[in-house]
């Protein structure tokens, strides 16, 4: 287990509040599987994933769409091979740089069905099943996860388990519980209620929902109570720590 | 046949009038999926009214033209990743709606690009072997969407068909797909077997039959 002395949920409100993005992070491990939200640079947790880099996280596994944008975010994080392995559906072109000098995994998954997989972390539903990748190398085995340093393929991906129902084969896909995810909202409350922007929605809210330590950095943090129910698109209760996307990094003796 | 024996009354399409020809099969009240390429230049030859929905992937059933100036929004971007606009009537979602609504059968028609399409309407378009690995929505989007279009140009820059007897490179979908739009011809994938419905202006059923490696039947009725 990678994340240690998670706190006791308190009853009744509570802030989730936290000044400096160290705080906010505390409970982020080395060698952690953390889920980041966002589609390109649109809806990415960038202060969030770059103070990783501050702290010192490395051995990571990183599930999200795109491993880095225009040398920012993610892609500072390879750079500094504090990534082990990647999961997602386009990881982009820093990704193959690295990728090609074996110096991390991937497992590529569409989607859709990365985004389905999150969901159903989120939802409390273990494994389902799609038709998504049937007869393809993803589904029958074969896509690359692992080159060596000479960029020579030394691993590739094995055959998923399959399943017939109602007459069609399906792929019997697994939910993903990450130990941490990191997610960019519009607005967010001090119990952690947040509301996302346009297309920065994208798989924030569902990386929330997967993971068991959810942080959260906002444009805007209000008081409790200041937005309305109805405007909130993500519960609080997925969500352990809120911060500022401007906030400082903190002090380490703090 | 060599290339350089065969007479070439016609000419191909170009990228635009690609695009265009595509976008007159479209039809009021069908929801779209563009990929990136000539597929997303389809969306400057619909009605500006909204009357087809292009739906982005990444979380945009409605999106517009490209943004432009002022209109940036960092906040909203296409598949492409591009800035975009939305319609009036448009909806955001987060992803796992988005490919819900994909698999689910609410979307009518796919456009996407193609390395190879065999005459079975197998699809190869998401990987190169030894090239960046990404597939994107490219499976979700072939499995799950109600008709599966590829627009590509009939032979690559080698001059190598790419309507191909069995694809080569990794299948994006097996028998996915229904239309093949060139710039030289159109096709339908008609119960498994590959359907010459259409020529470009000027472009004989010779250059097809010289360009074309899989099998297929011509039918150019209506």
């Amino acid at each position: 287990m990678s994340i240690d002395e998670l706190p006791t949920r308190a009853a009744g409100p509570v802030s989730k509040a936290c000044g400096t993005l160290r705080e906010a992070l505390a409970h982020v491990r080395s060698g952690a599987t953390v889920a980041v939200g966002g589609f390109g640079a649109c809806g990415t947790p960038i202060a969030l994933v770059e103070a990783l880099l501050d702290l010192g996280v490395d051995d990571l596994h990183i599930i999200s769409n795109n491993c880095g944008q225009d040398g920012r975010g993610l892609a500072l994080l390879l750079k500094e091979r504090r990534i082990r392995k990647f999961t997602g559906s386009f990881p982009g072109a820093a990704f193959a740089e690295h990728f090609a000098r074996g110096e991390v995994e991937l497992e590529l998954v569409p989607q859709g069905t990365a985004a389905e997989r999150l969901r159903a972390g989120g939802a409390g539903v273990p494994a389902f099943l799609l038709a998504t990748g049937v007869d393809t190398a993803y589904a029958d085995g074969g896509v690359p996860v692992l080159m060596d340093a000479e960029g020579r393929l030394v691993k590739e991906s094995e055959p998923k388990q399959k399943q017939e129902f109602g007459g069609r084969t399906y792929v019997l896909e697994e939910a993903l519980r990450p130990d941490v995810a990191l997610v960019h909202a519009h607005l967010g409350d001090e119990a952690g209620n947040l509301r996302f922007r346009l297309t920065a929605r994208n798989f924030n809210p569902l990386a929330a929902m997967a993971a068991l330590h959810t942080v959260a950095q906002v444009e805007t943090l209000v008081p409790t109570g200041s937005i309305d129910p109805d405007d909130i698109h993500l519960p609080g209760a997925f969500v352990d720590r809120i911060v500022i996307a401007d906030a400082p990094l903190g002090d380490a003796d703090e | 046949m060599s290339e350089s024996v065969i007479a070439r009354t016609g000419r191909a399409l170009s990228r635009e009038e690609l695009a265009a020809r595509i976008a007159r099969d479209l039809w009021p009240g069908a929801t779209v999926n563009l990929g990136i390429g000539i597929p997303l230049l389809v969306a400057d030859h619909i009605p500006a009214d909204g009357s087809i929905a292009i739906h982005t992937e990444n979380g945009l059933l409605g999106m517009g033209r490209a943004a432009t100036g002022e209109e940036i929004d960092p906040d909203l971007i296409g598949a492409g990743k591009g800035y975009t606009t939305a319609v009036p009537g448009a909806s955001v979602f987060d992803s796992s709606i988005s490919f819900g609504m994909i698999r689910s059968g609410r979307l009518d028609v796919t456009v996407l690009g193609a390395l190879e399409v065999s005459e079975t309407g197998d699809l190869a378009n998401w990987y190169v072997p030894g090239g960046r690995p990404g597939v994107g929505g490219a499976m979700d989007l072939v499995s799950g969407a109600r008709e599966v279009w590829v627009a590509t140009q009939h032979v690559d820059r080698a001059g190598t068909p790419k309507l191909v007897r069995q694809c080569r490179y990794p299948l994006t979908g097996r028998g996915v797909v229904t239309r093949v739009y060139t710039d030289l011809a159109v096709f339908e994938v008609r119960d498994g077997r590959l359907v010459l419905r259409e020529l470009a202006p000027g472009v004989g059923a010779d250059e097809i039959a010289a360009k074309t490696e899989a099998a297929f039947v011509t039918d150019l009725s209506g």
